[in-house]
């Protein structure tokens, strides 16, 4: 127990790179020749893997919001470490799904991909979203902590917020027709924010 | 299993062909079969897996361009009555029963009917028409159809002059079509075609692909295929043929009347609001091409379209 307790961050880094290595076998196996299909990457792989990469940097940022009022409800100050590694892996995702959409959809044209950006609100909305974790990779070490500053780096991280809030207005342009999916994420983003405005002080008090 | 034991007496194949037309043996097939020389063997190989019944129709329209396979044509389908995700009519589109079957077609026509579908399939001889199709949301294959022009069935009816538009329905049965009980889109489907887009000669009533029935999960057991325009007026599984004077309403023009217009037409000058409509990536190609005006069919009906601005009409 002490042992999962020390390493839980390594241990939480292997979890979360799953899905990008199970994305990562399915692409070699379908490089290697095999059927896109057959190894779960449908009959259009490219399309495929930029939905599944927005999906699951969705998903991250949902958890990595998660956890503050999580352990204001539960008091499993354990859960505190996890905030990093999901923040990571949510940036991690958004870089794969940024730079598939790029190269394969866009052609690797910054001249088309600025179109698309300029002419497509959807697109804009996306990109503002990875604009925004840009920074916040870039600081999420202990080292670029102490160099922003305790205060500043956290008003800097509350930009996730704003990140959430376009990338769940990105997907829910994403789908045609009426899909309850990206409402339910959105719906998750608003409770995990709503969780930080309303009950502060409650939450404060348990956990002082 | 048969096992063939090598004679050493006879020459093999290899020994009697030119050594580089061998090892082209394939490339070789492939390029026959593209000209036309040998199209039932094209059909023989795909989709004999399926089981589904053969139909026998005559090759009218060839393309010169890549056939999508039969597996990603039936496997890669929007089809929203059997669910949202591509390979959901697949899975769940088995329990759609298509005997009996009638479709209803009525308005104003002289003679309206009910008519089977055994009766429908016979009305006009079969054509084998190789077509690109293009879905709205950027993706495009190549589909080898079997039907015969719309436009048979609409004479035999006898649209009177009133008639303008033709609208389509598509089957309502919630159990059967599991993806009916969410409101995804209102259901029943509908779809609408001017009257001179149905009787068109290049706009299809599809009973198969590949040489076969249709499987389900591409509309069975009869659908429209309008080749120029985006797939989601290319409306499935058909019930009710109806001609009226005034446009009909149009299932995804209902859902979202700024992005799905009544018309529809293939047009890589006009962007859809969420993205761009001037290229598309070819199923199995890794990089997009060119969407070509009309989706290439432009010589065939641009003069349907003749003075309309396309891009309020789109």
């Amino acid at each position: 127990m002490r042992w999962l307790v020390e390493h839980r961050q390594g241990l939480a880094h292997g979890l979360m790179a799953l899905p990008v290595l199970v994305l990562a076998a399915r692409w070699a196996m379908m490089i290697a020749g095999s059927d896109p299909r057959f190894v779960g990457l449908s009959a259009e792989p490219i399309d495929y893997t930029i939905n599944y990469l927005g999906l699951w940097a969705i998903r991250f940022l949902i958890l990595s919001l998660a956890i503050t009022p999580l352990r204001g409800l539960t008091r499993w100050s354990w859960l505190a470490p996890l905030r990093r590694p999901l923040g990571l892996w949510a940036f991690a995702c958004a870089l794969l799904h940024l730079s598939v959409y790029f190269m394969l959809d866009q052609l690797g044209s910054l001249a088309l991909l600025w179109e698309s950006i300029a002419k497509h609100p959807f697109i804009l909305l996306g990109m503002g979203a990875f604009t925004l974790l840009l920074p916040l990779a870039l600081t999420s070490t202990r080292a670029a902590m102490r160099r922003v500053g305790a205060r500043r780096w956290q008003a800097l991280h509350r930009l996730v917020y704003v990140a959430a809030i376009l990338a769940a207005i990105h997907f829910i342009l994403r789908v045609k027709g009426f899909q309850p999916e990206p409402w339910i994420y959105a719906g998750l983003i608003a409770l995990a924010l709503a969780l930080r405005l309303f009950p502060a002080r409650a939450v404060r008090r348990s956990t002082a | 299993m048969l096992l063939r034991h090598p004679n050493p007496l006879h020459p093999h194949e290899r020994d009697a062909t030119p050594e580089g037309l061998y090892h082209d043996r394939r490339a070789v097939l492939a390029g026959m079969i593209g000209a036309g020389l040998l199209p039932h063997l094209a059909q023989a190989a795909e989709g004999e897996a399926s089981g589904l019944p053969r139909l026998s129709a005559r090759l009218t329209r060839r393309l010169d361009e890549e056939q999508t396979s039969y597996d990603s044509i039936t496997h890669y389908n929007n089809f929203y009555e059997f669910g949202t995700d591509k390979e959901d009519p697949a899975r769940r589109a088995g329990r759609l029963r298509t005997r009996p079957w009638t479709v209803r077609v009525d308005g104003l026509v002289g003679k309206p009917q009910t008519i089977d579908i055994d009766r429908l399939i016979r009305l006009a001889p079969l054509e084998e028409r190789v077509y690109r199709m293009r879905c709205v949301e950027g993706w495009s294959m190549v589909i080898p159809w079997v039907g015969f022009p719309l436009n048979a069935l609409l004479k035999m009816v006898e649209p009177l002059g009133k008639a303008r538009f033709v609208a389509f329905e598509t089957l309502r049965d919630p159990g059967q079509m599991p993806g009916q009980r969410t409101s995804v889109l209102q259901w029943p489907y509908v779809e609408g075609l001017r009257l001179d887009e149905a009787m068109h000669p290049l706009t299809l009533l599809a009973v198969g692909l590949y040489g076969r029935v249709l499987p389900n999960q591409n509309g069975a057991p009869v659908r429209l295929v309008v080749p120029w325009k985006y797939g989601f007026k290319s409306i499935k599984s058909i019930v009710r043929i109806r001609l009226v004077d005034r446009q009909p309403p149009t299932s995804w023009n209902i859902s979202a009347p700024q992005e799905y217009g009544f018309y529809s037409n293939v047009n890589p000058t006009v962007d859809h609001p969420r993205w761009s409509q001037a290229r598309e990536r070819r199923i199995g190609d890794w990089l997009p091409r060119a969407t070509l005006p009309y989706n290439g069919y432009g010589e065939e009906v641009a003069q349907l379209y003749r003075g309309m601005n396309l891009r309020r009409y789109f």
